[in-house]
């Protein structure tokens, strides 16, 4: 389990990932990743975690399962998803076909002062994400990123799991809205859903 | 929806039909997502929401789970419900959070252990702290005694959750449910 070189900038690959990103729905994990798909650009197709931790990839799945007829992508950290385990499980056995989680890897805590992770320390979350029966793979660079925003694209059979493997810098906070009421409200009604 | 106050429903309090008219309640209310981590309490019914093909079942690792999952459900525009028992509220307590601050629809039926006919003590601890907890996160409790008194509660919780927005927990009373056969 030697952990893949660290060659991505976060930013860089997000943005990346998110390119013409279509009717692409995002599901955004606590800490640097929400900042990372915020900086993108915001959309009213994004709904941000600021809590919540281990549950990203699990909101993932619940709304994928409600739009069968969207792509659904999550972004969240290594910390996030370690704390969710079990959820890859249940990801796996609920197997949606239009659910893409994908993890950035930088091996750190990286909002409470960038301590070691797990990841840094031996676990290899695409190793887990493939036991438990998600298509896994490991992105190390751009060009794999842009690959698997072409897969993101295509038909699947099941639920994927990308890891994107990225430095340990800090780039400057994007910050999301943080009402989650009204984060809820513009998505659904980015889907045509009425207001309470 | 509230049809589950019927005469049939009033009927089948009566007896162990409970986890059927229940069944019925959820349906009525166009719940079509349930997430679960099993209890003896519900068996029943969580054979009847994965033998229905209309409605998406999910088993669970651990409760806190299925708050995430009904938050996305919701996103997209379903109703979801979560079946757990008393032990499974307290793995639930920081995802609660979502529910809370976000508005989020959240109906938890949850079998209570460790109150009534208890035989394993391990479970009494986390039976006493159920309410008190959840009603410390902000997420309404409304407890019910007997068959005929649950499915009226569920069916005044239903609305209260999809249309007014709040956390309920219907909180399954152990003697309701009778003490487990062991």
């Amino acid at each position: 389990m030697v952990a893949a070189a660290a060659t991505l900038d976060r930013r860089t690959a997000v943005a990346a990932l998110l390119r013409d990103r279509g009717d692409l729905l995002v599901v955004s994990g606590l800490g640097s990743p929400s900042y990372d798909v915020h900086a993108v650009g915001d959309s009213n197709a994004n709904f941000y975690l600021w809590g919540a931790m281990g549950g990203a990839a699990l909101v993932g799945l619940g709304l994928a399962q409600a739009r069968p007829d969207r792509r659904v992508l999550v972004i969240t950290g290594d910390g996030e998803q370690l704390m969710g385990l079990g959820g890859l499980a249940t990801i796996a056995v609920a197997r949606p076909k239009n659910l893409v989680v994908a993890v950035l890897d930088n091996g750190r805590f990286g909002e409470t002062g960038m301590q070691e992770s797990h990841t840094a320390r031996g676990i290899d979350l695409a190793q887990v994400a493939a036991a438990c029966g998600l298509a896994a793979q490991v992105v190390t660079d751009l060009d794999g990123v842009e690959q698997a925003r072409a897969a993101l694209l295509a038909p699947a059979e099941g639920p994927r799991f990308l890891l994107l493997k990225v430095g340990p810098d800090k780039p400057p906070r994007s910050l999301p809205p943080r009402d989650a009421v009204y984060l809820k409200n513009r998505f659904r009604a980015h889907l045509g859903l009425p207001l309470p | 929806m509230q049809d589950g106050l019927s005469a049939k429903a009033q009927a089948g309090a009566t007896s162990d039909a409970w986890p059927e008219e229940l069944y019925r309640l959820l349906k009525a209310a166009q719940v079509r997502q349930v997430s679960y981590v099993p209890d003896a309490g519900h068996a029943r019914l969580i054979e009847l929401v994965e033998a229905d093909t209309d409605i998406t079942a999910n088993v669970l690792t651990t409760e806190e789970e299925g708050i995430a999952i009904a938050a996305g459900a919701w996103l997209g525009g379903v109703r979801s419900a979560l079946l757990l028992q008393s032990s499974g509220v307290g793995n639930c307590i920081n995802m609660l959070a979502l529910a809370a601050i976000g508005r989020f629809p959240l109906l938890l039926l949850v079998t209570m252990r460790g109150e009534w006919g208890e035989f394993n003590p391990w479970q009494v601890p986390m039976g006493r702290a159920t309410e008190p907890a959840l009603a410390a996160i902000g997420v309404r409790t409304l407890r019910a005694e007997t068959p005929a008194d649950l499915l009226e509660t569920v069916a005044g919780a239903l609305p209260l959750v999809f249309d007014s927005e709040q956390q309920v927990a219907v909180l399954i009373a152990q003697r309701l449910i009778g003490a487990k056969k062991w």
